[in-house]
């Protein structure tokens, strides 16, 4: 009797056995998408109901807090820059030569029409500091074996209290993301993909954001190219470079 | 004097049609500057009720860090205020969001206010009314830009005190319309209390507004404004319109009286002989002139009653149809109706008709005073000096 209960437990036994701790996921899934410095050339293809829009930009990002961009493509949006500091973000518009501070309502505007705000662009906290993870499951998607990962946050001001994430099991990289608000109507939808390894870490190159509570097929964020922890200057972190 | 009345009356008279073209552009230059200070005035009195019945009550108590023109401040612009402060004060407390109304996003200002009072005319009681779990209220030019109209449901998302989104369906409960924007454009209004459970922030507001009964307090982290402070912008816009307007209308009455003024010196100069004539009937020089200057002051007082005749008819029937004013003026940020009644007080009118009298006088003793340096005897002779 005892023998034949083994056989049923082992199996159980063993598979908790298999499955990572939560938090240790969050921290592996950290160590590869949050590094000390970057520098990336990427696209932003903003689908819209009269058809799509590409926009190119080159960003310089520093720890968590610290990003610039300049917009490279169309000609339209040739020069604009947005430099982000802890949580002031500045917006140099090169056709009025003025820089302006984004608050309040423009902060939850659209960068250029996309399913992003710019609040959105300016959340960049580590998963691990902010959220306490639990294995739900198991799931596939694009043919990779993930980890299905339910979030709440363990910090007051988590800018969403609960998320859940399919984290690719070998590469721990989020291949797919859900964001909600607290009364768990989900917000936002994040599909990661083209996972590839730069500079000795897996990097997803293609991500689709969609902002589930509005129309259309969200926003393809691309990126082209994309280094890590290479020194950047100080001088790219300051409002006097929005107007270089 | 009755005399040079007569005389002037006479000579006007007998100028005709150069009289009545005179006479007929100063009573025009009358009637506008009449009509177009009334309707100034009839838009400030008329933005100044609304603005006191919609948005200002009897003054504002504002959280010393609330600025309404920085949204920046919006964000931590709140504060408790003991219950026995708080007397004859209805909070509100504003809070910034995004609605999604038929899968587009807009964002939206939040108002929270005591479903009770009886202070603004806000038809608060609708949200006390409804059965929707989050009833709202917004105005008209709201409702037309979101594309909402009542009973509508919308995904109403916003953050909490710490800035952790929240999201849930709202309820158009009411559509109200008003002459006031800045209590419509991209506001929706809640209960008090619905937004201090959906924030987080129990008791907390940014501002209150004031009742009649209420008394200005010195309270630590608040700051009152009073009526009078309120309304110093919609006043100064006013007084700005006032001055731009008088440069047209002063333009007019400049033609007015530059016509007058021709007359005069085409009159002391063609009726010399008259001037001889007087003064050898025994007429001091001072009394000619006096003569010439009633008879182009006379002008202004015919203007006024011509001016009377068809601008009475037309200024009544204006208080009582009033003057459409174009919807885009709506739009503005200001309390502008979409009638507005002018409003003639007897100062305005009176004033009216001292200004011109006196200037028409004035435009008509420069030429006269001509007359005082004449030889009677050349005068006489009608001899050119």
């Amino acid at each position: 009797m005892k023998k034949i209960l083994y056989l049923f437990l082992l199996p159980a036994f063993l598979n908790a056995q298999n499955t990572p701790d939560g938090a240790d996921i969050l921290r592996k899934v950290d160590k590869n998408m949050i590094s000390k410095t970057s520098i990336s050339t990427s696209q932003m293809v903003v689908h819209g109901r009269r058809g799509s829009r590409t926009i190119t930009s080159k960003s310089y990002q520093k720890g968590e807090v610290n990003s610039f961009s300049e917009y490279l493509s169309p000609a339209r949006e040739k020069g604009t820059k947005m430099l982000k500091l802890d949580d002031r973000l500045w917006i140099y518009s090169p056709s009025t030569d003025r820089t302006i501070q984004l608050s309040g309502h423009m902060l939850r505007q659209s960068v250029m029409g996309s399913d992003l705000s710019y609040e959105d662009m300016m959340e960049d906290r580590k998963l691990e500091e902010v959220y306490n993870a639990k294995v739900v499951g198991e799931d596939t998607i694009g043919g990779r074996k993930t980890w299905v990962l339910e979030l709440s946050a363990k910090v007051d001001d988590a800018t969403y209290e609960k998320r859940k994430e399919w984290i690719d099991k070998e590469r721990y990289i989020p291949l797919k993301e859900e964001l909600f608000a607290k009364s768990g109507e989900l917000l936002k939808r994040v599909l990661l993909s083209d996972v590839e390894k730069i500079d000795g870490r897996w990097y997803p190159k293609k991500m689709n954001y969609k902002d589930m509570l509005k129309d259309g097929e969200g926003t393809d964020f691309i990126v082209d190219e994309i280094t890590f922890d290479t020194d950047i200057p100080d001088y790219i972190f300051n409002k006097a470079s929005l107007k270089q | 004097m009755k005399l040079a009345f007569q005389l002037a009356y006479k000579n006007l008279m007998g100028a005709g049609l150069r009289t009545w073209l005179n006479v007929g552009i100063l009573s025009f230059a009358f009637v506008i500057i009449i009509f177009y200070n009334g309707m100034i005035d009839g838009w400030n009195e008329q933005s100044k009720r609304d603005s006191i019945a919609w948005e200002y009550g009897y003054g504002e108590l504002r959280n010393d860090k609330y600025n309404p023109l920085d949204p920046f401040t919006i964000q931590d612009a709140h504060g408790v205020l003991p219950k026995e402060k708080s007397k004859d004060l209805t909070p509100i407390l504003i809070r910034q969001a995004t609605i999604y109304p038929h899968g587009r996003m807009m964002p939206i200002t939040i108002k929270g206010i005591d479903t009770g009072q009886k202070t603004l005319q806000l038809p608060t009681q609708k949200l006390e009314l409804s059965n929707a779990e989050i009833p709202v209220l917004i105005g008209t030019r709201m409702a037309a830009s979101a594309n909402l109209k009542e009973g509508d449901k919308v995904l109403l998302r916003w953050r909490d005190k710490n800035g952790t989104f929240d999201a849930t369906n709202i309820t158009v409960a009411g559509i109200f319309d008003t002459n006031v924007p800045t209590v419509d454009n991209g506001q929706f209004w809640i209960s008090i209390d619905k937004l201090w459970e959906m924030t987080e922030l129990t008791g907390n507001a940014t501002l209150f507004i004031a009742n009649q009964n209420f008394t200005p307090l010195k309270l630590n982290g608040w700051n009152f404004k009073t009526q009078m402070n309120l309304l110093k912008d919609l006043n100064d816009i006013i007084a700005m319109k006032k001055i731009s307007g008088s440069i047209m209308y002063l333009l007019l009455l400049s033609i007015a009286l530059l016509a007058i003024f021709d007359t005069q010196v085409l009159s002391v100069f063609r009726r010399q002989r008259e001037i001889g004539t007087y003064i050898a009937l025994g007429m001091t020089r001072r009394q000619v002139v006096g003569l010439f200057t009633v008879e182009g002051s006379m002008y202004s007082i015919l203007a006024t009653i011509v001016g009377c005749i068809y601008g009475i008819p037309i200024f009544v029937f204006m208080t009582k149809t009033g003057i459409g004013m174009p919807s885009a003026s709506q739009e503005m940020g200001i309390a502008v109706a979409e009638r507005i009644f002018p409003v003639y007080g007897a100062g305005l009118i009176f004033g009216t008709m001292v200004l011109v009298v006196a200037s028409a006088t004035l435009v008509s003793f420069l030429p006269a005073r001509k007359i005082a340096k004449m030889n009677p005897v050349d005068a006489l002779k009608g001899k050119l000096q």
